[in-house]
C-alpha cells in the first residue's frame, strides 16, 4: 500500500487478517470448482466405480469416438440442445427488453412498483414448482383442458406431448424468468439523460424514432454482454427443468447434453463417454465466450471483460 | 418513455396506445397472480367441489383446512419439510460467512496476493464443472447421503461474492480510514463499519442463497439416495410432478378419512411457496443493488 518497500513477508503480515478470511471461499471454490476438473481424467479411461480413478485402465481418446461417430443418441441430444438455445434466444431474449419498455412507459411509480413485485416473483420459484404449477394448468386434467371438456371443445394434449415439448420448455422460461430479466434494462432505461428526449421531441421526433435512435442505443452495451453470456451457456438448456419432464414426453424429444451426461453416465454406468461428452461441452462453452466476448471488442463494444 | 417528456405534448402516447400496454401487462401479472390463486383455493378446497369442478379449482366454495392438516400431522411431507428448513437455514449462515469474508479479504485492491486470489473468484464463474466430475469429488469426499453434500458444493457462489466485493469497494474510503487511524484492526472495521453499512446488500445476497438452497432439487436427486433424508423439492416431485399418491402411510397419524388427493398436492406446493413469499417483500426493494452492482462493476 503506502509503504511500498516492504518485504513480501512484512505484506502478508499486515495483510494477515484479509488472508485469513478468504481462506474458507478459496478453499471451497478449489474443492468444489477446481478440483472437479481433475475428475476429467475418467473422459480418458475405462472408469469403474469399484476399481477407483486411479486404477482404471487409460483408453486414450476412445470415449471421445462418440462425439465424431454420429452416434443417434449422442446427435439426439446435441439437436434438442441447439434447437432449445435457439428459441430462448429468439423468443426468452427478447421479452425482457419488450416488457421493460412497456414497464418504464408507466406513469405511477406505485403502479410500477406493484406490477414489478407481481413479476420477479416466479423467478424465485424452484422448478419442480414452476412444472407442477404448468401441469395444473395445461395438464391432461388441469384448468384449460377442464375448460375445454366443459365446453365441449375436445381437449388438448400439451403437457404429454413430445410435439409441443420446446414450446413447453420455452414457455416455462418465459414465465419463470421474463419478468426478472427485466431488472437490468429498467436499471439501464433509468440512466437515460431524460433530456435527450425532450430535445428530440422538440426536434420532432416520434416516439418510434425515439425508441430507434435514443432508447435501445443506451440498452445496447448491456444487450451485447448479456448475449455474450447466454452464448456461453448455449450447450446448456435447463437441466432441472428437462430431467423432470423427460418421463412424461420421452427421450427423443427431450434429452439435452446435461440429461444425457447423467443419464448415461451416472445412471447408465457409462461413466468414461459421459464424462468426455461433459468434457467437450464445457470446453465449447469457455471458447464460445472468449470468442463472443472478442466479437464484442471488435466492435467497440465492452463485453464481459476488459483487455 | 412517455413520463420524461412533456414538452408540447408530442411525445405523449395515444389513447389506444396506453390502453393496449394497460392490457398487455395486466394479462401478464394475470398470469402470475391466477396459478397462485388457483393453487390455493384447490388447496382449501372440498371433495365435492373438486370432484365436480375437475381437479383445479380457482375459488373454494367452502374452506377446508383438512389438506394442511394431513400433510403437517408428521409423515414424509412434514418430515421433509423439517430437512429442507435445516439445510436452508445451515447453508445459508455458512454461505453467507464465507461470502462476507471473501468478498472482505478482496476489498483491498493492493494488499498481498489479491490479484491471484480474485483470478480463483473469476475463474470460477467461467468454469463451471461438469455433473460427473463433480459428483466424484463429492463421492471421494465420502459426502454421499450427507446433508453436507447439499451445503458445500454449492456453499460460495462466486458471483455473489464479486457483487459484495464491489460494494465493499464502494464503501466511503475516509470512513475506513479514519477508523483505522483511530487503531481499529482489519476485523473490528469489518464488523463495526463494513456490515452496518451493507445491510441491504447483505438482505438481498441472503435471500439469493436461501431460496436456491430451499428451491434445490437435482443436488438432493444425485447426492441422497437414502429417500428418508428427502428434503421437499424431491417430495414434491415424487407426489405432485410424478403423481404418486399419498396414502395413509406417507401421511403419519391422519384419520381415516384422507382429504381429496388435489388438495393434498396443492397444499405441499403452497407449503414450498411459503417460506419465499414470507421473506420476498422485505428483501424486493434491495433488489436493484444486489444484482446491478455485479453486473455493472464485475
Amino acid at each position: 500500500m503506502r509503504w511500498a518497500g516492504l518485504s513480501w513477508w512484512d505484506r502478508v503480515r499486515r495483510d494477515r487478517i484479509l488472508l485469513l478470511a478468504t481462506l474458507p471461499g478459496v478453499g471451497l471454490l478449489l474443492t468444489f470448482h477446481y478440483l472437479p476438473w481433475l475428475g476429467n481424467v475418467i473422459a480418458f479411461k475405462d472408469y469403474q466405480p469399484y476399481v477407483g480413478i486411479l486404477d482404471s485402465p487409460w483408453t486414450g481418446l476412445a470415449n471421445f469416438r462418440i462425439i465424431v461417430s454420429g452416434d443417434p443418441a449422442f446427435l439426439n441430444a446435441l439437436t434438442n440442445t441447439l434447437v432449445i438455445t435457439l428459441l430462448q434466444v429468439l423468443i426468452v431474449f427478447p421479452a425482457p427488453i419488450a416488457l421493460a419498455l412497456l414497464l418504464d412507459s408507466l406513469m405511477s411509480e406505485r403502479l410500477k412498483r406493484a406490477v414489478q413485485s407481481i413479476l420477479y416473483l416466479p423467478h424465485f420459484l424452484s422448478w419442480v414448482i414452476v412444472v407442477a404449477i404448468f401441469m395444473q394448468l395445461l395438464g391432461d386434467g388441469g384448468l384449460l383442458n377442464t375448460f375445454l371438456r366443459d365446453h365441449d371443445l375436445g381437449t388438448v394434449s400439451i403437457v404429454n406431448n413430445p410435439d409441443a415439448f420446446f414450446a413447453l420448455v420455452t414457455g416455462q422460461v418465459l414465465w419463470k424468468d421474463a419478468g426478472w430479466a427485466t431488472i437490468l434494462f429498467l436499471a439501464a432505461l433509468s440512466r437515460i439523460d431524460s433530456t435527450l428526449y425532450e430535445a428530440s421531441a422538440v426536434d420532432g421526433a416520434t416516439r418510434w424514432r425515439q425508441l430507434w435512435h435514443i432508447t435501445l442505443p443506451a440498452l445496447r452495451s448491456l444487450i451485447v454482454l448479456l448475449l455474450i453470456l447466454r452464448l456461453g451457456d448455449a450447450l446448456t438448456v435447463g437441466f432441472e427443468q428437462i430431467v423432470l419432464q423427460q418421463a412424461a414426453v420421452g427421450a427423443d424429444a427431450s434429452e439435452v447434453l446435461d440429461t444425457y451426461v447423467y443419464n448415461n453416465g451416472i445412471l447408465a454406468g457409462d461413466w468414461g463417454v459421459s464424462a468426455a461428452v461433459g468434457l467437450v461441452k464445457g470446453v465449447v462453452g469457455l471458447l464460445l465466450v472468449l470468442g463472443a466476448n472478442r466479437l464484442a471488442h471488435r466492435f467497440g463494444e465492452q463485453g464481459v471483460y476488459q483487455r | 418513455m412517455t413520463d420524461r417528456v412533456t414538452v408540447g405534448g408530442v411525445t405523449v402516447a395515444s389513447k389506444p396506445v396506453r390502453a393496449l400496454k394497460g392490457v398487455v401487462l395486466a394479462l401478464c401479472c394475470a398470469a402470475v397472480i391466477v396459478p397462485f390463486a388457483g393453487i390455493v383455493s384447490t388447496s382449501l378446497a372440498t371433495r365435492e367441489q373438486l370432484t365436480r369442478d375437475g381437479g383445479f379449482v380457482l375459488w373454494p366454495d367452502q374452506v377446508s383446512f383438512a389438506a394442511y392438516a394431513a400433510i403437517l400431522s408428521g409423515g414424509v411431507v412434514t418430515r421433509a419439510t423439517l430437512v429442507s428448513l435445516f439445510v436452508t437455514a445451515a447453508g445459508t449462515a455458512l454461505s453467507m460467512a464465507a461470502t462476507i469474508l471473501l468478498a472482505y479479504g478482496l476489498s483491498r485492491p493492493r494488499s498481498v496476493a489479491h490479484r491471484p486470489l480474485l483470478m480463483v473468484v473469476l475463474f470460477a464463474l467461467l468454469f463451471t464443472p461438469g455433473i460427473i466430475p463433480s459428483y466424484l469429488v463429492v463421492k471421494s469426499l465420502g459426502l454421499l447421503d450427507s446433508y453436507w453434500a447439499l451445503i458445500l458444493p454449492v456453499a460460495v457462489n462466486a458471483f455473489n461474492v464479486i457483487v459484495l466485493r464491489a460494494f465493499f469497494l464502494d464503501l466511503p474510503r475516509e470512513v475506513i480510514d479514519g477508523a483505522r487511524i483511530d487503531g481499529a484492526g482489519d476485523l473490528a472495521i469489518l464488523f463495526r463499519i463494513v456490515l452496518p453499512l451493507s445491510r441491504a446488500v447483505l438482505a438481498v445476497i441472503g435471500l439469493f442463497y436461501a431460496v436456491a438452497y430451499w428451491n434445490a432439487f437435482f443436488s438432493a436427486l444425485l447426492y441422497l439416495n437414502d429417500t428418508a433424508k428427502w428434503p421437499l423439492q424431491l417430495v414434491l416431485r415424487t407426489y405432485v410432478v410424478n403423481q404418486t399418491q399419498l396414502g395413509v402411510d406417507q401421511l403419519g397419524a391422519a384419520g381415516t378419512a384422507l382429504p381429496p388427493q388435489e388438495a393434498i398436492q396443492m397444499a405441499i406446493l403452497v407449503l414450498s411457496i411459503v417460506p419465499v413469499l414470507v421473506v420476498y417483500p422485505f428483501v424486493q426493494r434491495h433488489f436493484t443493488k444486489g444484482v446491478l452492482l455485479g453486473a455493472v462493476k464485475g
